[in-house]
């Protein structure tokens, strides 16, 4: 886990100080609320149906259990006790007041955390897999280059008023956990012919009202020329990048509308004159960063650990729970644990102050300290001795964070919806709320397998409805809320923009319908096919007759 | 006389701004600065002018577009139509580190105390600071911190090479 050095800690600080002289002369009414908006939204707040909303930053989904402690604290003191785990890695305070947001800011700085850039149009927070660094089919941890990333660009002073919001994910691992394709710029680590590191760069991905999967511009970017490389691809999209429409202001409508390839040109063009300055990336500087992703002490263990293995054989639920949320660790005798919030009790992400306290603590009993978040808005205890693993399920499924779901249909990423966005234009909770009922049979759900189903309240797609295999969207028809449901997506290696299924359903009939996709699913599949794989298989035509026959 | 900050002073402008029309005419006396359009519409008869003269670029302007003239202008300004659009930014830090321009840059506009921070880290050395605010306060924003990770167009090395 990065450890701040003097001077990141005093570049927080100085942000602190700045941001709280911004909110005073705003409140003096020196500022004016158009003015104070760009500013308050790059710090992450923003005002939402209720109230402000602050969204803090976990860069590369890493947190430790001293921080996690500071939040739940921050959200009893400043919220109403729960916060809420974002698509993009983040938490989410949805009651703070604005006149406070300072002294919390102030409060997340004493142990290393900020608000900064997690909304407004500039780079947001790096993502990143939530694996990374013990993921089995791990090449390269990409920790360290999201954190170098994160440096280059906080506070970069060219790129801090961007057209509109840049958003940098980063993957190492063959399999992609981190939904790279769809955002504005994608970065895959890999080795050239010559065992060189460096990235595959994917530019111009992205969800909104025109979803997008990034098109490739360049091969190989080599790792010590990283930095000018994004620089070049973030002028390029500054100067060029379009400011009239905020809709087609993303930098996926400049690719599209330049080609890809004449936007690689461009970017060569700038990058040409940038590679080999002062930009290049000194070795020094990777291994100072790398040396903060070294891994902890792990003991020496068996690969499989006999006490574990015969509480598998012994205990069913046990087993299953095993064989779903806990996954391969690259070092013997450990495993990832996921740490479920997808159960019927919360709103999908949300945690209670209470709950962040005893993550808190078992993340220091099993896990080093440390905890991950992730793109599907669960939480993850990443370095588990396997002969702990019984004794933590079982206080897991105490509090509920056990169902044995991850991955599976009631795993859905769902945005907050009309119960808390400004913008929405349906409620989303209630739904997946509705469809979580629908199937809470185990049995059902494990012979459904794996199907990622996402549920966002609007457009702007923050609930990633695109990439769901089953694509849930809220819209708005003469007032009251409809949803419409496309399938076909993904946001894997194998990346893919959902189809619409046809005009949107009534609210109480949504899982109905997705019952019907899954019928349909299930009677069709060959052998082991995954649902994605069988609607590749068959197109979306059998799906549609189903869901629109009529009743008789 | 208008006040702007330059070299993080507040001074009296010496400058004059001229619209496309007004440069059509004779010249008024002192310090101009033109539209981009105006210099290519009355070249000649602008730098003939006894006094220095400025070129005005707008936010989709390019410092290449003027690249072959910068010896010619004492002052390059960049307009802000709007405080948050950021494509300015961009022009100043090209014209110091591609075109090695070294004269005065002014961010003119919608300039606030908020922006000045960045904009000096981009290349500007001179603030039209918006006329309704207090441009004394604005003086702070250059002490908003004391360290930056990247390379600007007043500091060649990012952070990372002094570690
Ligand atoms: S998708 Fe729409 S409703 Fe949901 S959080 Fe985003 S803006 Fe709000």
């Amino acid at each position: 886990m990065y450890v701040y050095s003097e001077y990141d800690q005093k570049i927080i600080e100085e942000r602190v100080a700045q941001y709280r002289g911004q909110t005073e002369r705003f409140l003096a009414g020196d500022l004016s609320e158009d003015e104070f908006l760009v500013l308050r939204l790059q710090n992450g707040l923003y005002v939402q149906r209720h109230a402000p909303m602050l969204r803090i930053a976990i860069p590369h989904g890493m947190f430790t259990a001293v921080q996690m402690r500071k939040m739940a604290e921050l959200s009893r003191t400043y919220d109403k006790g729960y916060a809420h785990f974002t698509t993009r890695q983040n938490l989410q305070l949805n009651w703070p007041k604005l006149e406070q947001v300072p002294d919390i800011l102030e409060e997340l700085a004493s142990v290393q955390m900020h608000a900064i850039q997690t909304s407004g149009n500039c780079i947001r927070n790096t993502t990143s897999d939530q694996y990374a660094g013990v993921a089995k089919d791990e090449t390269v941890d990409p920790r360290p280059y999201c954190e170098i990333i994160r440096q280059w660009s906080t506070f970069h002073p060219e790129f801090a008023l961007l057209g509109r919001k840049f958003k940098i994910a980063v993957s190492g691992s063959k399999q992609d956990r981190a939904a790279v394709q769809v955002h504005d710029v994608g970065l895959y680590l890999t080795h050239n012919s010559e065992g060189q590191l460096g990235f595959k760069v994917y530019v111009g991905g992205g969800l909104g009202r025109t979803p997008v999967v990034a098109p490739l511009v360049n091969e190989f970017v080599a790792e010590h020329d990283i930095l000018s490389y994004l620089e070049a691809v973030l002028r390029v999209y500054n100067r060029n990048g379009r400011r009239d429409n905020k809709y087609k202001a993303r930098i996926k409508i400049l690719v599209r509308a330049m080609t890809p390839e004449v936007f690689a040109e461009k970017v060569n063009q700038e990058w040409a004159e940038l590679k080999d300055g002062p930009m290049k990336l000194p070795q020094q500087e990777i291994d100072r960063v790398k040396a903060c992703f070294q891994p902890p002490a792990y003991e020496q263990l068996d690969a499989q650990d006999s006490e574990f293995l015969e509480k598998l054989e012994s205990d069913g639920s046990f087993k299953v729970w095993v064989n779903q949320n806990v996954a391969d660790h690259k070092v013997n005798g450990y495993s990832i644990v996921n740490i479920s919030l997808k159960d019927t009790s919360r709103a999908p992400g949300d945690v209670s102050a209470e709950d962040m306290e005893i993550i808190a603590d078992l993340a220091d009993k099993y896990s080093f300290s440390e905890l991950r978040s992730t793109h599907t808005q669960n939480l993850v205890l990443a370095d588990v001795k396997q002969n702990q693993l019984y004794e933590l399920w079982q206080t897991l499924k105490t509090h509920q964070f056990a169902t044995p779901n991850i991955g599976l249909l009631t795993d859905m990423i769902c945005c907050p919806g009309g119960d808390f966005c400004a913008l929405a234009n349906a409620k989303s909770i209630p739904i997946a709320e509705q469809i979580q009922r629908r199937f809470d049979d185990l049995d059902t759900l494990h012979n459904i397998g794996e199907l990622e189903l996402n549920i966002s309240g609007c457009m702007n797609a923050c609930g990633h409805h695109h990439v769901g295999n089953i694509g849930v969207l809220g819209v708005d028809k003469k007032g009251s809320e409809f949803y419409q449901i496309s399938i076909g997506g993904s946001s894997k290696e194998d990346a893919a923009i959902g189809k619409i299924l046809g005009p949107s359903f009534d609210e109480d009939d949504v899982a109905d319908v997705v019952e019907k996709i899954i019928n349909v699913y299930v009677e069709q599949r060959t052998d082991g096919e995954r649902f994605i794989d069988t609607c590749r298989r068959i197109g979306i035509d059998p799906f549609k007759e189903r869901v629109y026959a009529k009743n008789n | 006389m208008r006040k702007i900050i330059k070299d993080q002073k507040v001074i009296e402008d010496q400058w004059v701004e001229l619209s496309d029309e007004q440069c059509a005419e004779t010249l008024p006396k002192g310090k101009l600065i033109v539209p981009v359009s105006a210099w290519q519409a009355h070249k000649e008869q602008l730098i003939a002018h006894a006094e220095p003269i400025g070129i005005l670029l707008a936010p989709d302007e390019q410092p290449a577009d003027i690249a072959e003239d910068l010896e010619h202008f004492a002052l390059v300004a960049i307009s802000f139509p709007k405080f948050a659009d950021g494509r300015g930014y961009s022009s100043a830090r090209e014209l110091r580190t591609r075109f090695s321009y070294d004269k005065e840059i002014r961010a003119v506009g919608d300039v606030l105390r908020d922006q000045i921070y960045l904009m000096a880290r981009c290349g500007f050395n001179a603030f039209a600071v918006r006329e309704d605010r207090c441009i004394n306060d604005a003086l702070n924003a250059f002490n908003d911190f004391s360290v930056n990770y990247q390379a600007d167009a007043v500091e060649q090395k990012p952070l990372y090479q002094y570690r």
